[in-house]
This record gives structure tokens, C-alpha cells and sequence, in this order.
């Protein structure tokens, strides 16, 4: 692979469990596709017996000029459609541990949708075997009005699990939320920290022979993300099968046996984890040093944050991704508040190859704008000093978000930066450096 | 793999077969299976949907359960206002108040269900997307929930019963089966309405003005004995409320008056136009289950 080679830094490499699976079929996906209609899922997202008669009205008229007028015939003109997947096919062994990257929109999550019978495929099938478990979200049908208890036979029972089972389960549970002084007073009173954790520690004693888990691990605390993964990687020693969507690859690399990279609806690569998210990182992330999202990037349903464009330079020149490792550069990024936001902060990762990330650094670690986003566009600078990174191919990912209780955009890996060795620390030795680092220090040699 | 290696692996596999079930996900075409023995795998989330909305309820109210007395019996108090005292509309030989408010419980329990039930899919959207479970139960859910304030509402029967010297029939052993009628109808209606609302918001907005129609197309402040002709009233049956709440008045005051004959001849036709209700309902519904999540 091109890229490993690029990233020249020796990351401990994944245990590579079940290269070749051999056990009995857990997942069989066969030609799934999902077709949406953009029309009516996105600008008006409820129709009313108004527009349908205006449309049974309107449409053979508007298809008999189209067709006079010579264009493109049928009916997904009218409507304006977007396949989620295509031909979509893969197979998943039992206890095999799974993880799915790809960019927004790749159809992760209809993936997890279809498989855990949410929403139906348009085309093709999927055989499962044994009961799945699925965790798009933490928290779902949680009540404010009830109390941690209450909330956890009901997330319990909305997730799948006999009320026996919860009921044996009850102490564990409540003792991995660490809400123990809590668990009798009304959700609605918790921080949203501790709703996370009471939430996810009745996720984490689901117990399916598959489990179906989407970006969850995305809210909470980093000791508390620590913690969750603990878990998943002990289920996932218990022989259960997982399929994982993330964008954490440092997880993936970690957690899986296999990954599976989305790209627009299909499988664009499947294989261990290592090859796969080096392939993922390097494919469009270009060295030009400049991306613009047109029309704004955010995730789906944030309607008030769009990330507009991101850059990365010299600290004295123009956009590009080739770095000398001696003089420091500068990650600018432009955003858009469409609403008042409270405590939100942007920045980026800065990760390796392999998913493992060097760092990241927020604006909001500067308590100058640590307040409220008033209205209006942004540019936020950062200055990465010289001599911090160890020469080789970095990946930049931009994230934004209210920490632990809404993400607002995430882009990632979509800039790439090879610091050059010109200049260095150590550089007049070729050979013999290690670490990801490579940090200008202050020496005093005596004799 | 070859397709021969992974029969293999699978005949080898040690777990018995039958433990596993096996799901199998595709398009589905046309008219679907009703599912109903899924529904039974799920009876403990039903249980915990209506222990939820039993909860919940009454949360932050001053009044709290008081609600669910209050609502019927402040109607019986209005309606005894204007049809018992001003209009002198006959009640069969009982006190207006009575022979409004046994209707009243029945048609509470209906008209609560049929809104609830209206709203529930689009109230739960958020579960709709996230988790799959047989879509029946929160309709289900919802109707049901409603028979803890129709037990609240009833207890205010037996002092009213005792005020005006009636003592039940023995026909009022047959009071669970109006109200199972009752419940059908509401669900039957309410499924139709609650998929029609997750497509069509306009629903939202006919639902109260179709239960208040439906109230007095039904025989609650009126009697249906104002009808006189056999047929014509056998035709009323149509609307399975009218046997409803001829029925609850039969069970309860049938002793204090001989005018209450009960639905009659009417109760078949009540019977079979509920059951078409609650099948075409039920085919409809689970017809356009599949759009649930990509439109809720």
C-alpha cells in the first residue's frame, strides 16, 4: 500500500483476529439498495392532502410538456431520487467484529437502518441470524419526567431485553453509569453527562447475538468513551457479533477484526482494519491544503452551524500541504452560525495512517471563546508550532459540535500534510527516529 | 467462502439449530402479513409503553388523576344543562345525570383512544427511527392507557348509582365485552388515522372535529329508542358506539328502567362493522409500516 508506506511512523499494529472468518454466517447482504426521494424527505417533510392534489394535478401536466419538450421521461424526474446504497453485498461470519467507515452520506446508517428492519430496502435482501440488538442512538425513548430507574426498565424493554433480564442486570447497570445517588430522581434533573452514561450502561448490557451500533460513542466524556469501548471490546471477545460504524478509526483499528469502507452507497474496500482506514484516509484528502464545502457542510438536521471551507499553510505563505517541519503552519477554519449557539467549539484531529490520532485542538480551549457563537461567520486560526510533528503524511479531520450534547459538523480527513524532513530535529542522521513527535528540546550535555 | 464451505461450516456448528432465528430482509410487495404473534414477543414493551404513559400522564398537574373524572363528569354536568333540562330530551326513564354519564364513561374511554392513538405514531417518531419493533404496539399502547382513567371514571358511578336508588343488573357482566367493542373500534379507526397522520399532517387537525361528530352520531346524550323503526335502527349499528353505549346503559340501569332493551338486533351489525374496521385497519397499517421512518 502506497499510503503505509507514506506514513512512514511504527504504529503498534492491530491484532489481526480472523483475517480469513470461519465460522457459520451471521449477516448475509445481497444487492441492498435504498432509494429516497430528496423532494420529499428534505424541503417539505411532511406532505398534506393540498399538495398531493396539486400534484396529481400538476404531475401529468408537467410529464406530458416534459416529454413534448423531449426530456429524460418517468416518473423520477417529478421527484428528485437519491439512492442511500446501490448493489450493496457483503457477508459477516458469527463473533466476527465489524467495522464500517465512510464519509457523511455514505449510507452508514441506512445500512444499520435496514439491517436492523427499521426502515425496508428497496432492492435486494439480507438474511440475518440470530436477534440483533441495535444501538443508533443512546438514550432513545428515554422519558424526562421518569426517573433513572424507571428510565432504565424502559430503555431496557424499548432495546429489546425481558424485564427478568433487566431486573438481574439492575445493579450492573447502574453501577457502570456511576449515577448510583441519582437513579430515583427524574432524568430531566441530570447533567447531560450523566443521562449519557445512565443510557449507555443499559446499552452496554444489551445482550443479542448480533449488535448493530452507530456513532454513539461519539457523546460523553473521553474517560467515559474509554470505558464504553472497554466494554464493546469485552462483548466483542464474548463471541458476539458486531457491526460498528464510526468515525473514531483509532477505535475501529482497535475494536475490529475486518472493516468495510462505504463509499456513495457501496462497498469501495473490505479487509483488515489497517489497510482498509489508511486507504479511507488517503482517498480524497488532497495536498492542495485549501477544501471548500459548497453551500456549507454540517451533519444531517443541524440547520444553524455550516462549516465553509478549511486550510492549511505556512505560517508565511499560501495554501498547501507540503509543510517544512522547522517553521510553523497555520489550520484556518471558516464557519457559518445561522443561530445563537451555546458554548460550541471547532477545531480538528490530526491523525496518522492508521487512524491513531496525534492530537486535537479546539478554539474553545482558549478561553477567550469559550462564550456563546453569536450570528455570523467565522475564521478561526490555529498556530501549530514549529518542530511538533515527526516528519511524514498527517490526515486532518474538522469537527465541531456542543461537547456532550449535539455534534455540528465533521468532515473528515479531508486535508492531507506531509511535513518534510528538511530542517527537522535530527535530520542530519537519516536513520534511527522514531515516535510521533519529534519535539525541539532543550539539551545540556556536561562532562 | 464457497457456498459448499459455508454449509459446512454451518452443519458443523454446534449451537442447535433452532435456537437461532433466523430474519430474512427484503422489499415487501403488496399486501403484508398482519404479524400478529411477533406482537405477543413484544407484549413486555407494550407493558412498559402503557406503564410509561400511565406515568407520565399526570406529571406537573395540580389536579393530577383527578383529570380523568373531572373531564367525563364536567360533559354529564353541561349536557344535563342543555339536553336534560332545556331541550327535555327523554332518557328512558331515568334521571338525565345517570343515564348521561353511564354513556359518558364508555364514550370517554373511545373518543380518548381514538385521539391518542391518532397522534401516537408521530409522538414516537423518535423510537420509529431508531429501533425496530412491531409498530402495532405504540397504537396499542396508547388506547390502552386509557383504561386506568376509564377505571378512575367509573368509580364515580357507584355513588351516582346509589344517589338515584339503582342497583346494577346482572347484565353487567357483559360490560367487558361493550368495552372490548369499544377498544376495537377505537383501534380499528386509530390505525388507520395514526399511519394517514404520519403521511398527511392534515389528520392531526380532523381529529378532534371527527370525534365530536361522532359523539353525537352516537346515542350518548340522546337514546337510540327516539329511532322507531326495527331497521332503521339495526342500521344504526353501523356506528359500533351506538352498541356501545346502548349496552354499557343496559348492563348498568337495565334493572331501574324496561326501556333500556339493550342494542339488540343492532349489535351484530355493530360487531361486524368493528371487525371491518379493525381488519382494514390493521391490513392498511401494517401496508404502510414500511414508510413509517423514512417520513416520520
Amino acid at each position: 500500500m502506497e499510503m503505509r508506506a507514506a506514513a512512514r511512523l511504527p504504529a503498534p499494529a492491530p491484532p489481526d483476529r480472523g483475517e480469513v472468518p470461519q465460522g457459520p454466517v451471521a449477516i448475509e447482504v445481497r444487492g441492498i439498495g435504498k432509494r429516497f426521494y430528496i423532494g420529499a424527505r428534505q424541503s417539505d417533510r411532511y406532505r398534506t392532502f393540498r399538495d398531493v392534489l396539486a400534484r396529481a394535478v400538476s404531475a401529468p401536466l408537467r410529464r406530458a410538456r416534459s416529454l413534448i419538450g423531449g426530456h429524460a421521461t418517468g416518473a423520477a424526474e417529478l421527484h428528485e431520487e437519491m439512492w442511500a446504497l446501490r448493489e450493496l453485498s457483503f457477508e459477516v461470519e458469527q463473533g466476527e467484529v465489524v467495522g464500517v467507515i465512510g464519509r457523511n452520506g455514505a449510507g452508514k446508517t441506512t445500512l444499520l437502518k435496514i439491517i436492523s428492519r427499521i426502515t425496508e430496502p428497496t432492492e435486494g435482501s439480507a438474511v440475518i441470524h440470530g436477534r440483533v440488538g441495535s444501538l443508533l442512538e443512546v438514550g432513545t425513548g428515554f422519558h424526562p419526567e421518569l426517573t433513572g430507574r424507571e428510565n432504565v426498565f424502559l430503555n431496557g424493554a424499548i432495546l429489546g431485553m425481558r424485564k427478568a433480564e433487566i431486573e438481574a442486570k439492575f445493579d450492573e447497570i447502574v453501577e457502570f453509569s456511576e449515577v448510583e445517588r441519582f437513579i430515583d430522581t427524574p432524568v430531566k434533573h441530570y447533567s447531560s453527562g450523566m443521562y449519557v452514561r445512565l443510557a449507555f450502561a443499559v446499552a452496554a448490557h444489551l445482550e443479542p447475538e448480533i449488535l448493530l451500533v452507530d456513532e454513539v460513542l461519539s457523546v460523553g466524556d473521553a474517560r467515559f468513551q474509554r470505558k464504553c469501548l472497554g466494554k464493546m471490546g469485552e462483548v466483542a471477545r464474548g463471541g458476539r457479533t458486531i457491526l460498528f460504524v464510526s468515525h473514531n478509526m483509532a477505535a475501529v483499528g482497535r475494536l475490529c477484526s475486518r472493516a468495510i469502507w462505504l463509499d456513495e452507497g457501496r462497498v469501495r474496500l473490505t479487509g483488515a482494519p489497517r489497510d482498509v482506514i489508511a486507504a479511507y484516509l488517503a482517498s480524497d484528502s488532497s495536498l492542495a491544503g485549501e477544501e471548500h464545502f459548497e453551500g456549507g457542510l454540517s451533519r444531517p438536521g443541524v440547520e444553524d452551524f455550516k462549516l465553509d471551507a478549511v486550510r492549511v499553510r505556512p505560517a508565511s505563505g499560501e495554501p498547501t500541504g507540503e509543510l517544512e517541519a522547522d517553521e510553523p503552519f497555520i489550520v484556518e477554519i471558516e464557519y457559518r452560525v445561522l443561530e445563537r449557539l451555546p458554548q460550541t467549539r471547532v477545531g480538528f484531529l490530526v491523525q496518522t495512517g492508521d487512524g491513531i490520532i496525534v492530537f486535537d485542538a479546539y478554539d474553545a480551549d482558549d478561553p477567550r471563546y469559550l462564550e456563546y457563537r453569536d450570528t455570523g461567520s467565522y475564521v478561526a486560526r490555529c498556530t501549530v508550532p514549529a518542530h511538533l510533528l515527526a516528519p511524514g503524511r498527517y490526515f486532518l479531520s474538522f469537527n465541531a459540535g456542543i461537547p456532550g450534547i449535539r455534534n455540528l459538523a465533521f468532515a473528515e480527513a479531508v486535508l492531507a500534510i506531509d511535513i518534510v524532513d528538511t530542517g527537522a530535529v535530527g535530520a542530519h542522521f537519516k536513520a534511527g527516529r522514531t515516535g510521533l513527535i519529534r519535539p525541539l528540546l532543550e539539551w545540556e550535555v556536561s562532562q | 467462502m464457497s457456498p459448499d464451505g459455508r454449509a459446512a461450516a454451518l452443519a458443523s456448528d454446534s449451537l442447535p439449530a433452532t435456537e437461532v432465528p433466523v430474519i430474512r430482509i427484503e422489499a415487501s410487495r403488496g399486501w403484508v402479513k398482519l404479524g400478529l404473534g411477533e406482537l405477543w414477543d413484544y407484549r413486555e414493551l407494550l407493558y412498559f409503553l402503557i406503564w410509561r404513559d400511565i406515568k407520565v400522564r399526570y406529571k406537573q398537574t395540580v389536579l393530577g388523576a383527578a383529570w380523568a373524572i373531572i373531564q367525563p363528569f364536567m360533559s354529564m354536568v353541561v349536557f344535563t344543562l342543555f339536553f336534560g333540562r332545556l331541550a327535555r330530551i327523554p332518557s328512558d326513564g331515568v334521571p338525565y345525570p345517570i343515564f348521561n354519564y353511564s354513556a359518558m364513561v364508555a364514550w370517554t374511554f373511545f373518543a380518548n383512544g381514538l385521539s391518542q392513538a391518532s397522534n401516537s405514531l408521530v409522538g414516537s417518531s423518535n423510537l420509529l427511527k431508531k429501533i425496530y419493533f412491531p409498530r402495532l404496539v405504540i397504537p396499542i399502547a396508547s388506547i390502552l392507557a386509557g383504561l386506568v382513567d376509564f377505571a378512575l371514571a367509573f368509580t364515580v358511578l357507584v355513588p351516582m348509582m346509589l344517589y338515584f336508588g339503582i342497583v346494577p343488573s346482572p347484565n353487567v357482566v357483559w360490560l367487558p365485552f361493550f368495552l372490548l367493542l369499544a377498544f376495537s373500534t377505537a383501534l380499528g379507526v386509530g390505525l388507520w388515522l395514526s399511519a394517514l397522520n404520519v403521511q398527511f399532517r392534515d389528520v392531526r387537525h380532523t381529529v378532534g372535529f371527527i370525534v365530536q361528530f361522532w359523539l353525537f352520531a352516537s346515542p350518548v346524550v340522546y337514546s337510540s329508542n327516539l329511532i322507531e323503526n326495527d331497521l332503521l335502527r339495526t342500521l344504526y349499528g353501523i356506528n359500533p358506539m351506538a352498541s356501545v353505549v346502548e349496552g354499557f346503559r343496559w348492563a348498568l340501569l337495565g334493572s331501574a328502567s324496561d326501556q333500556f332493551k339493550g342494542p339488540g338486533a343492532m349489535l351484530i351489525v355493530s360487531c361486524a362493522a368493528a371487525l371491518l374496521m379493525l381488519v382494514s385497519g390493521l391490513y392498511y397499517f401494517r401496508r404502510m409500516e414500511k414508510t413509517f421512518a423514512d417520513v416520520a
